[in-house]
Parts: structure tokens; C-alpha cells; sequence
């Protein structure tokens, strides 16, 4: 390395010596804290006391830590699709070229603006098994629905009841899809003019061209979109903390890993156990974005590739 | 272009924010200490009153009070952090996980030194102050829980409110009888349901003679007693339905509000505390009627009713700067005259087993003279004294609702919260084995530094 070289390296240094510090202090110190103190019996005021691997066998026999994997996992899978899906459909429908599309578009991005703490008292109304707007928009169908077919349906109690208490809480969450409807919408402006105009020239109809031309032309977004979805979904803590006062839900069917961990750390003096189980959230999390980058290779195309 | 001003401007400013600390230690020539308090409301003016007659009534130390929400998450914080506040209020139940952790400084050699005698106090009282032999926190204001009866739904239900239930068993032949369905078949009116308001789900076992832990055992929560309890809450959901349950639940209202259930009309008994007559007045309608009467115990149970004592106390975090100025503040909120002003403002009774004469029959609240009477009674109790009383009490609650919605068996529940909680006990028995003897030379240490403090 020339001396010019070495100066230049100084000085690109020193330029992105903010975020390295920042990264240092705030990240790589953090990760390697917790797992320091996850091999021990730690409650933030007295002193760590070494217990070795005592917090990860804990684990493995904690019912509740499975609980809330599960309830993470089931969570993920039906909300990241949803969301995906939802926020992708009323992206097409934003790019369709209809009038209004700016009000529209401001119209459907508005609830994601909305602070999460909100999010979680409104929809704890709106879920209300009997008061709540969602059931008195779904009973009369299901009265409907009882009528022609004789059966009994009933609106759910969404929040007291364990079996509907995760699709409650989904419902909300896709009430927040205006992000990804907005980075959709601007990979799908993105999409050159002139692939459909081929499309049309060949006969091509809305969903060839959608199959054809967008989805591939908006892999990437697709892609990232499911990434960013992916993190959101295991990270999810606010909204069931605040709709179930407290994290748990109806027979624990709300409890997810975020809150859980946060119980550990901050209710139950048991900061150890939840460094331990940070870690794993971590190590699941990264294993789950690399299984998708590595499934959705061959699916995602880069323009300039 | 030197990068110097820059560098320095950013110097600065960490300077600026990381300056931000506690106030000043000296307030015209006093010592300042810093008080947090969890109240919000009536119950902080109330104290906040005590404290401006206090910083009146002397000139040798300044308090400044200061009501924080979720105080005992900032405490914990703040004391890592080696900046706590001088004195603290903290519910009682949380001495144990404090003191265990050593993030409170024992009284009990301020307390001598200064002629506090431990004996002044109800049994119950004292029985929350103290974890390991040590008092920890001195009291501010005590409650009892007790049943509480909507008069006007037990008349028309054929019932006479002045002849309350004296066991479960007929508390449930009250609950038969006041319950009412609507036309759809919905639970309109309930007599009884453990979950409202739930605050103390993990204490009904206490009704049918369970305890919780002993040490020669550790958690023994899978007993007959215990078995009896949950079968008590079982019997709900084969009464009334699980799904109509949910429905009633599902209605919700919160507590101080005028959607609370019982201010309603839709639920006629309840367990509350001696507070409850305030928000009576404040949120139930004018014409509402109730009475108050002890929550009766099982028959077998060897008890005459439950009554749980709980305590809201005043601590001194560990590391707090000005240790005897604090305890001086405590020592005076403590006398009789600061205790009972306090506790009447808070429609409580004094911790104290004396009083003065004035004091119950000049108090607001009617029934004030029942729930000294329980809390004073030697078979009044006091929650789960565990260092991991929190995280036992959320798996009860998690036990006792989906037994009571009939989600699971009484087995699985028991088995689940004996496994869990057992697990816990023992670590924190074997933590205690391993830093026990130093944790309690610490605590000898800090009360002789204490005590030669000026």
C-alpha cells in the first residue's frame, strides 16, 4: 500500500467513522454483551452469576418459549403473504392509470402513518367480539349465510378467543400496508413503457402481462418487500402488547418472541434468559432471510444482470 | 478548510446532553432529595400535599416529588445506572425481587436508631414490609380486599345484601341466582366471575386453605387445595359456557370509568379494595347502592373468609445519594398524623395498629371500619412473597383463563405453572446458595455506613 493509499484509506476512515462507531457501540458490542450474559443468571442489578449453557436448556423445556416461537412463526406466514399480497394488489391498482390516483394513493398510506400505540386501541375496538365494527359488518353475512344454509355462524370474539386472536391481529397489520404499496407502486413505474407495448402488440392480455412482464420486472421489490415483511413479522411487539394490555392474549395466543423476551428482561428480572432467547430471535431471523435469498435466486431479476 | 470548529461544535454538544443529570443537592442551603412516586391523580396530590408540609415544616431538607408511570421498570434502570432516585414508592410485592437483587438498602438500623418500632404496625403490614428478616420499605398506604355487592341487583334477586355469603359454596348459590341471560341467550347480568376485575387470580387458591411455597418443598402448587381451587374456576365455563364467557369478557370496561362492570350492573359481586368507594362516587350513577362484606373462603379451608393485604411502601434505592435525608422524610410520612391524612385522602386505613380517635368515625369512606377489621384479622393474607413473584403470578393469571374458558384441564394448568414456577424457585435457591453470604454482608455494610452517616 502507497502512502497516498494509506492517506486515502485514513481518510475514508474517518469519514464513515460515525457509523463505525455508531456500529461498534450500538450493534457489534450489544450482540457480543448478550451472549456473554446469556451464559448467566443476570437481573440488570446484581451481578451476572456464570451458569453456563443453564439459559439454552431452559429453553428447550420452556413451553411458553415454544409457545411464543410458534405463535411468531404462524404469525409470519399468514401476515407476510397478506400484506404482500394486499399491498401489491392495491399497488396494480394505483398503476392502472384511473383518476384520482393521488387521492387514492395518499388515501391508502394514511393508516401506516399511524403510530403503533393507536393502532393497537383502535383495532382492540374495532376486533370487539361485540361491539367492535369488524363483527357488525360480519354478522349480518353470516346471518345471510345461517339463512340459505341453516347453519349457526357466529362473529368471533377476536381477542378473547385463542383460535381467532392471531387472524385479529393480522387484520391490523395489514391495515399498515401503505409502505409496501408505495415501494410497490414505484417498481411498477418503473417497469419499461415498451415491454408492454410489445405484450399488446402480441396479443397479451392484463394477466399475461401481469405474469409475464410485471411480476418478473418487480421481483426485486417483491423480494425486498418480503425481507423487510420477514423482520417486521418476527420483531412484532407493539400492536399485541397494546391490544392485549399486557403481551399475552387469550391462552398466550398473542405472545410472540419480542414480547416474551421484553417480559424476561424487564418484568421478570431475568435479563440473562432473555439475552439467550434475543440471540436465538437473531440467529432466526438471519437463517430465515438467507433460506430466502437462497430459495428466491433463480426468481428475482435485476435489470442490469 | 481545518475540520477544528466542527470537531468542537460535536464536543460541545455531547457535553450539553451528557450534562443532563439530577438536579442540584442543595436547595438555599438544604439537602435536596428526590422522591419518584407511582401515584397519579387524587393519590399523588394527596402526597404531594404531605410533601409541601414537610419542606415547610423544616428547613434542613428539600423533597422534590416527582409521580413517574411504570415506576418499578425507570427504578430498575435508574439504579443500574447508578443514578436512582433518593426515596421511591413501589408496591410491597415487589421487595423481594428488589431486595434479592440488592437494589434496596435495609431500614432496620435507621428504624432503631430513630425509635421506629416494627411493632406499631398491623402483622399484615410488617408481614410486607420485610423479605429475609429485613425491613426494606416503610408504609405508605395499606389496602384489604373484601367482597363487594351490588344491593339493588341482590333485592331484586330475592337476596338480602346484609346477609352476605360466608363460603364459596353459597357465594355460587348467590351467583345462580343474580346471574341473568338476555333474550339471545346472552350473559347479561353475571353474579360472580374471578376474572373481573382479575387483579388477584393467583390469590383464590388462598380461599380453599393452598399455599403456594414452602422452603423445605419449593412451589407446592399441585396440591388438593390447589386441585379444589381451579375446580371452583372450572365450574364456570360447565355453568355458564365457555363461548357466552368470552362474550361477557369480551364487553370489557375499564376500571375507572363509568363502563366498569360492576358500576354497570352487569357483573353483582366483586373482590375490591377500600379505594373502590371513591370511584363509586365518582363514576357509578347517583342512585347506585352496594355493601361491603368479607370474601368468604371455602368451607374446609380453615379459614373464616380472604382477605389479601396489600402495601404500597417507600424505599430507598441502592446508590441513592442522600440516604438519611430520605429516610428522615419517611420517618416523618410515618407518624400518625402523616399517615392518617394520607390514608384518608386515599379512602384507606392506617397501617398503624393504633389510631386516633377521630380518624374512622370522621372518614370518608362508609365501610373503612370492615377492611381495618380484615386487615388486622390473624388470618388476613398477604400475596406470594417470591423474588419471582411477577412472572408466578402471570402464569396463575394465564392458568386461571384458560381453565376458566375452559381451554385446558386443571392438570395441564397446574402442571404447567408447578414446572415453570418450580424451575424458577430453584435457580434463584441455588443463586442465593452461591451469592447469599456476600448479598447479606453487603447489606450489613451498607446499614453500618448508613448509620454513621451525619
Amino acid at each position: 500500500m502507497t502512502a497516498g493509499e494509506r492517506q486515502r484509506l485514513k481518510r475514508g476512515l474517518a469519514f464513515i467513522s460515525p457509523w463505525l462507531i455508531g456500529f461498534l457501540a450500538f450493534s457489534l458490542y450489544p450482540l457480543i454483551a448478550s451472549f456473554a450474559f446469556s451464559l448467566t443468571d443476570y437481573s440488570v442489578l446484581a451481578k451476572p452469576v456464570w451458569i453456563g449453557a443453564d439459559n439454552y436448556s431452559l429453553m428447550l423445556e420452556d413451553a411458553v418459549f415454544w409457545k411464543a416461537v410458534t405463535n411468531t412463526l404462524i404469525f409470519a406466514a399468514l401476515a407476510i403473504p397478506m400484506s404482500l399480497i394486499m399491498a401489491f394488489l392495491l399497488a396494480l391498482l394505483l398503476n392502472a392509470g384511473v383518476p384520482g390516483t393521488g387521492l387514492f394513493r395518499t388515501l391508502f398510506f394514511l393508516p401506516s402513518l399511524v403510530p403503533l400505540v393507536c393502532l393497537g386501541l383502535l383495532w382492540r375496538w374495532l376486533l370487539n367480539g361485540q361491539v367492535g365494527l369488524v363483527n357488525q359488518g360480519l354478522q349480518p353475512i353470516l346471518d345471510a349465510v345461517n339463512a340459505v344454509l341453516g347453519t349457526g355462524l357466529q362473529a368471533p370474539n377476536w381477542l378473547v378467543d385463542p383460535a381467532y386472536a392471531k387472524l385479529g391481529l393480522v387484520l391490523a397489520g395489514v391495515w399498515g400496508c401503505g409502505h409496501a404499496m408505495v415501494i410497490f407502486l414505484a417498481g411498477l413505474q418503473d417497469v419499461p413503457r415498451q415491454l408492454y407495448e410489445a405484450a399488446d402488440i402480441d396479443g397479451a392480455g392484463f394477466w399475461r402481462k401481469t405474469w409475464h412482464i410485471t411480476l418478473p420486472m418487480v421481483s426485486p421489490v417483491i423480494y425486498f418487500n418480503g425481507i423487510m415483511g420477514l423482520i417486521g413479522a418476527f420483531q412484532v411487539f407493539a400492536v399485541p402488547f397494546v391490544m392485549t394490555a399486557g403481551g399475552d392474549g387469550p391462552g398466550r395466543s398473542l405472545l410472540f418472541l419480542a414480547t416474551y423476551i421484553y417480559q424476561n428482561a424487564f418484568e421478570y428480572w431475568n435479563m440473562g434468559y432473555a439475552c439467550a432467547m434475543g440471540l436465538v430471535l437473531f440467529l432466526l431471523i438471519l437463517g430465515l432471510t438467507l433460506l430466502a435469498t437462497r430459495l428466491l435466486e433463480k426468481h428475482v431479476h435485476y435489470a442490469g444482470r | 478548510m481545518s475540520a477544528r470548529p466542527g470537531i468542537i461544535s460535536c464536543l460541545g454538544f455531547l457535553l450539553l446532553v451528557g450534562c443532563g443529570g439530577p438536579s442540584p443537592s442543595n436547595h438555599d442551603g438544604r439537602t435536596v432529595i428526590q422522591y419518584w412516586e407511582k401515584w397519579s391523580g387524587f393519590e399523588a396530590q394527596a402526597m404531594a400535599e404531605l410533601v409541601d408540609r414537610f419542606n415547610r415544616e423544616q428547613n434542613a431538607i428539600h423533597v422534590e416529588f416527582l409521580s413517574v408511570s411504570q415506576i418499578d421498570r425507570k427504578l430498575m434502570l435508574a439504579t443500574a445506572g447508578g443514578n436512582p432516585p433518593d426515596v421511591c414508592g413501589m408496591w410491597a410485592n415487589e421487595l423481594p425481587a428488589l431486595a434479592e437483587n440488592g437494589a434496596l438498602t435495609p431500614l432496620d438500623g435507621l428504624m432503631a436508631q430513630t425509635g421506629l418500632d416494627p411493632d406499631r404496625y398491623l402483622d399484615a403490614v410488617l408481614r410486607n414490609m420485610t423479605y429475609r428478616g429485613r425491613t426494606w420499605g416503610l408504609p405508605t398506604t395499606p389496602a384489604a380486599s373484601a367482597l363487594h355487592i351490588n344491593s339493588r341487583l341482590a333485592r331484586e334477586a330475592g337476596l338480602d345484601p346484609d346477609h352476605p355469603p360466608e363460603t364459596i359454596a353459597e357465594l355460587e348459590a348467590w351467583n345462580e341466582r343474580l346471574t341473568r341471560r338476555d333474550d339471545d341467550g346472552r350473559l347479561a347480568v353475571l353474579g360472580h366471575i374471578p376474572t373481573e376485575p382479575g387483579w388477584w387470580r393467583d390469590s383464590f387458591p388462598l380461599a380453599f386453605g393452598a399455599s403456594f411455597w414452602n422452603p423445605a418443598d419449593g412451589m407446592t402448587l399441585q396440591t388438593p387445595a390447589m386441585r379444589e381451587a381451579f375446580a371452583w374456576i372450572a365450574s364456570y365455563p360447565e355453568r355458564f359456557g365457555a363461548e357466552a364467557l368470552r362474550g361477557w369478557s369480551d364487553l370489557g370496561g375499564q376500571f375507572a370509568s363509568p363502563q366498569n362492570p360492576f358500576f354497570q350492573g352487569r357483573v353483582a359481586l366483586v373482590m375490591q379494595g377500600p379505594w373502590m368507594h371513591n370511584f363509586i362516587a365518582k363514576f357509578a350513577s347517583p342512585d347506585f347502592e352496594y355493601t361491603v362484606a368479607p370474601f368468604p373462603a371455602a368451607e374446609d379451608s380453615g379459614l373464616p373468609f380472604l382477605t389479601l393485604v396489600g402495601l404500597d411502601v417507600l424505599v430507598i434505592p441502592r446508590g441513592a445519594k442522600h440516604t438519611r435525608a430520605a429516610f428522615t422524610f419517611m420517618r416523618w410520612v410515618n407518624e400518625q398524623q402523616q399517615l392518617e391524612a394520607l390514608n384518608r385522602a386515599h379512602f384507606k386505613f392506617s397501617p398503624l395498629r393504633e389510631t386516633s380517635e377521630d380518624y374512622y368515625p370522621a372518614h370518608p369512606n362508609p365501610h373503612i371500619a370492615l377492611f381495618a377489621g380484615l386487615a388486622a384479622h390473624p388470618e388476613a393474607q398477604v400475596e406470594a412473597r417470591l423474588p419471582s413473584y411477577r412472572a408466578f403470578r402471570n402464569d396463575m393469571n394465564q392458568a386461571v383463563d384458560q381453565v376458566l374458558f375452559g381451554d385446558i384441564s386443571i392438570d395441564e394448568a397446574l402442571a404447567m405453572v408447578q414446572r415453570r414456577q418450580a424451575r424458577r424457585f430453584d435457580r434463584n435457591r441455588d443463586r442465593w446458595e452461591q451469592v447469599g453470604p456476600t448479598r447479606t454482608a453487603t447489606w450489613d455494610r451498607v446499614e453500618q455506613a448508613v448509620l454513621k452517616q451525619p
